[in-house]
Order: C-alpha cells, then sequence, then structure tokens
C-alpha cells in the first residue's frame, strides 16, 4: 500500500514555534499564565481570558482517543482523523498511525510521533500505547 | 426591539435544476430572484435590499446587484456557511423593522456538481485561517468532520447506525413525491447500512446529494406583504450562534442549535412541542439527530430513538421533517442546505407542499440550518415560522 501524502502546514509567524519544536521531536501547548489553562489550536491571546500572557509549555505527548473516523473512499490510502484529548486536558485534531485502523477504539491511550509532510515542517500524529 | 412579526416572507422560489453545466453561478442567482419576485408578485423594482453570502461570485452584494440590476439601499453578505440564509431572513427582518429597506432579496446558487465537489474532498475557505494549520495536514474534510461527531455521539449515548439510517429512509419516503428530487426511489433501514461505508460510521446513504441549482426568498414589511396575493407567512423568531472548538475544551455531541434553538423559541414564545413541521438541515444523517435534540424535540442523547420507526414522515410520525426530501435526497444547491430549508417551510405554511406529505392546517414551522462543519466550527440558525 502506498504512503498517504501529507499536506504541509500553512505555518504563519503566530504558530511557527509550534513546529520549529515539531521539527525536533517535541510537541508544545499554549498555556496562559493568567487563568492557568491550556488551549489549541494555539492562539497569542488566551482563548479563554483574552490575557496576552500566553507562553509554550511541552506536553508529555500522551493522551486518550476522543472520537475518530477512518475515511476509507474517495481518497487513495484510507486513514484515521481522530481528536486526543491530552494528558493537559485539551483535544487536538490529529490522525492515528502505524496500527491497525480497524483496532481503533474511543478511550484507547495514544502516544505522539512525528510524521513528515509534502514539502513542510513535520507535524504530530498518535499511535497506540 | 424583537422582529417578531416585523417582517414576512413573500416570495420562494427552489430552481428546478440539479444538472447546470450549461449555466453560469450568476445567472442561476438571476433565475432564482426572478422566480423569488415572481412567485411573491413583485417586481425587482420593488427590490431596495438585497442579501447573498459565499456562494455568490466576486465581491458578494457589489458583484451581485451590479449583475441583476438592481438599485438597492441596504446589503448583507453575512456568510455563515450553509445556515447563512436563515440568518439573511433574520436580518432582513431586522433591516425592515429598522426601516432600512422595504422589500428584501435573498439569493443562493452554485454548481458544485458539475465542478465535481465531493465530500472526501478538502475544500479551500481561503488563505490565513487560524486553523487550517492544525487541520490540514491531517486529511479533514467534511464528511469525517461529521463522522467524529456520530462516531462520539454513538459512544456517549449509544445511538446505532440503524437509527441514523430512519433519517435518510423518511427523507427518501417524502422525495419519492418531488418530481424535482435527485434521489426518488424510498429506501429501508437496510439499503443504508448495505451501502459502502465512506468514513465510519457514516455510510453512503448517510450523506446528502451534491447538486448545482439554487433558491430565492423576498421578506418584505407586513403592509406590502397583505397587499399581495400570497398565503402570508411571518416571521416570528429567530437565533443565530455560531460554535466551535472552544479552545480544545471539546463539546461535539451539542451544536450551535442549543443556543439559536432557544434564541428562537424565546422571541416566538411558543415551544418545540407547538411546531407542527420542521426543516431540519441534513448535510448528513448525524447532522439532522443532534439538532432535534438541541432544539428541544427531544432530550439530549435520545435522538436515535426520536427518529427511529418513521417518526419523521409525515402522516405517520410525530414530527414531520425535510418533506421535500432534503438534502439527504432532494437538492443540496451549493453545498449550502439553509436556502432550501426555508422553502420547504414555507411551502408547508402555504399548504403548497406535496399533497402527499403536506401538514394538515399548518402554522406553526421551524426551519434550521448548520453550515461549516459540526465537528470544529460551524454556525447555526432557526427561524421561526407562522403562518396567518
Amino acid at each position: 500500500m502506498t504512503e498517504r501524502k501529507i499536506p504541509a502546514p500553512q505555518v504563519n509567524p503566530e504558530v511557527k514555534p509550534f513546529f520549529d519544536a515539531a521539527a525536533e521531536g517535541r510537541l508544545l501547548v499554549k498555556f496562559c499564565a493568567d487563568c492557568a489553562q491550556y488551549h489549541h489550536y494555539p492562539r497569542a491571546l488566551c482563548s479563554f481570558c483574552f490575557s496576552g500572557r500566553t507562553e509554550w509549555r511541552e506536553a508529555k505527548g500522551t493522551g486518550t482517543i476522543h472520537t475518530y473516523s477512518v475515511l476509507r473512499r474517495g481518497v487513495p490510502v484510507p486513514y484515521c482523523i481522530a481528536y486526543v484529548t491530552l494528558d493537559e486536558g485539551v483535544s487536538i485534531l490529529t490522525n492515528i498511525v502505524d496500527c491497525d485502523l480497524d483496532s481503533v477504539r474511543i478511550g484507547q491511550r495514544v502516544k505522539v510521533v512525528f510524521k513528515p509532510t509534502e514539502g513542510g515542517p513535520p507535524v504530530p500524529m498518535f499511535t497506540p500505547i | 426591539m424583537t422582529i417578531k412579526g416585523k417582517a414576512y416572507i413573500v416570495g420562494a422560489f427552489e430552481h428546478p435544476t440539479r444538472h447546470a453545466p450549461d449555466k453560469s453561478v450568476a445567472q442561476l442567482h438571476a433565475e432564482v430572484a426572478k422566480g423569488a419576485l415572481e412567485d411573491a408578485g413583485l417586481s425587482r423594482k420593488d427590490v431596495d435590499g438585497y442579501f447573498c453570502a459565499g456562494d455568490a461570485p466576486g465581491l458578494g452584494p457589489l458583484s451581485m446587484v451590479d449583475y441583476l440590476g438592481l438599485r438597492v439601499r441596504h446589503v448583507d453578505s453575512t456568510d455563515t456557511g450553509g445556515s447563512s440564509y436563515l440568518v439573511h431572513v433574520a436580518h432582513a427582518a431586522q433591516a425592515i423593522a429598522a426601516g432600512k429597506c422595504n422589500v428584501a432579496l435573498v439569493t443562493l446558487a452554485g454548481r458544485p456538481r458539475s465542478e465535481g465537489s465531493s465530500g472526501t474532498q478538502p475544500r479551500s475557505w481561503g488563505a490565513n485561517l487560524p486553523d487550517a494549520p492544525f487541520e490540514a495536514p491531517y486529511g479533514l474534510v467534511t464528511i469525517n468532520s461529521y463522522a467524529m461527531v456520530a462516531m462520539r455521539h454513538m459512544h456517549e449515548f449509544g445511538t446505532t447506525s440503524e437509527q441514523l439510517a430512519w433519517i435518510k429512509v423518511a427523507a427518501s419516503h417524502h422525495a419519492q413525491h418531488n418530481p424535482h428530487a435527485m434521489l426518488r426511489e424510498p429506501v429501508t433501514v437496510k439499503d443504508v447500512l448495505d451501502s459502502p461505508l465512506i468514513a465510519d460510521p457514516l455510510h453512503r446513504l448517510d450523506c446528502c446529494v451534491v447538486s448545482d441549482g439554487g433558491g430565492a426568498l423576498v421578506v418584505a414589511r407586513p403592509e406590502i406583504a397583505k397587499s399581495l396575493a400570497r398565503p402570508l407567512v411571518r416571521v416570528i423568531g429567530a437565533g443565530e450562534s455560531p460554535k466551535g472548538q472552544a479552545g480544545g475544551r471539546l463539546d461535539l455531541t451539542t451544536s450551535g442549535a442549543a443556543w439559536s434553538g432557544k434564541i428562537a423559541f424565546e422571541e416566538a414564545g411558543v415551544k418545540p412541542a407547538d411546531i407542527q413541521y420542521a426543516s431540519i438541515y441534513d448535510s448528513f444523517t448525524i447532522t439532522v439527530l443532534v439538532q432535534l435534540e438541541d432544539l428541544g424535540f427531544c432530550e439530549k442523547g435520545r435522538g436515535g430513538a426520536f427518529v427511529a420507526d418513521g417518526n419523521l414522515i409525515s402522516g405517520v410520525g410525530r414530527l414531520p421533517v425535510n418533506t421535500d426530501g432534503g438534502g439527504l435526497c432532494n437538492n443540496h444547491p451549493a453545498n449550502r442546505g439553509g436556502m432550501t430549508k426555508v422553502i420547504e417551510a414555507v411551502r408547508q405554511l402555504r399548504g403548497e407542499a406535496h399533497p402527499a406529505v403536506q401538514v394538515k392546517n399548518c402554522a406553526l414551522a421551524l426551519a434550521q440550518g448548520t453550515g461549516g462543519q459540526l465537528g470544529t466550527r460551524h454556525g447555526s440558525a432557526t427561524l421561526i415560522l407562522e403562518r396567518v
């Protein structure tokens, strides 16, 4: 089976640190120094309290599958999209990879892996632990 | 200020085409505009407000007002995806109530079928989207976004594929009476489950059609509505509430209809149990189920039981839904189904639905639209309409 081609993320200045870290194999999440909450996707201003005092924190890289779906038709290679709830408490849109796609279940524990994209930085995906 | 009773829907027109490779998008807008004005008994000169969304070519009102040859004093190009046209009716009512226009024209048209659009391919929403770097690499398309909501709903509430299939069965029962519907063959629960799995847990028959075409509405102030020959359909409640990912604190099994519906019901002063007919946006079967719950037609999590056993079929069940066959079987022009939701509600209130699906003495109807993607971010708009 051919590998799925992963489109490169359109990186902008606000989120460049996220993808720079991904290139080093680290998963970053935005944390607000004022309300002490994580949010995702990352913003310069906190999604919850609108404070500008947000900072990048390295996530543990583990989490639980919140929901998923395997796209089986209309694409060259089937793939599994999912929301993974990180142990930090926020959910991240991602793919579940390196496993039998028919075995993916809600509630499954997963860990981050980084996958190359077409001409861009790698992106975080998850695989069952 | 309330919009209750401040404006009437006096004209409604659904383009009969479902495949228009030989027409331009602007032309389709013009044809539906002409159809809705003729339906109302008004002329182009009467129009002093124009409303359109992202399906309109160019700079929306700038391009279309010129192309259509209008002379207006109020424009609105609010774009909340497929729910835009319900928002337009509400905004038209507000503009009329504020004296900004007397006769508002709302148009929608597109040719996704001729242009090869598919729910398994990424859609382009333009540059500089803040979410795109965190979604596009993962192959987020229309169907897998909705499929993740269905999967989560099944997990939380025990909803089944059989229950979702009943929504398609009801749509197909209605569509058999609509000569313009794309899919006119009645289907069974088994037919839906036997159709190919596209994105688990959604099958091919859980999906709406892809169609060319369009529709238009004319909204007018009460004095004008009462001077026309058409049955009177007035706007008595409206709500609009976009909903997203909430910074990563997901709540996927609840849609913006929980907010927009509450606002609309409060404004109208009616309850879900009072509604005799409902148009519910049906991009996928799961879209209908979640909105029915959020609008209060049943408890959250009980949507599966509510839609089963033909409960949405006119003359059979408790709540007739999408009696034109909906997006699931009839029409989903421009990949934006909000317009046709309003049009069928108007037909029902006028007593002009097909006799086989017409709700007897239909005096109170609801139209509900979503837009964008239920699994990421979506618009929600609710309209409550009354025959006077």
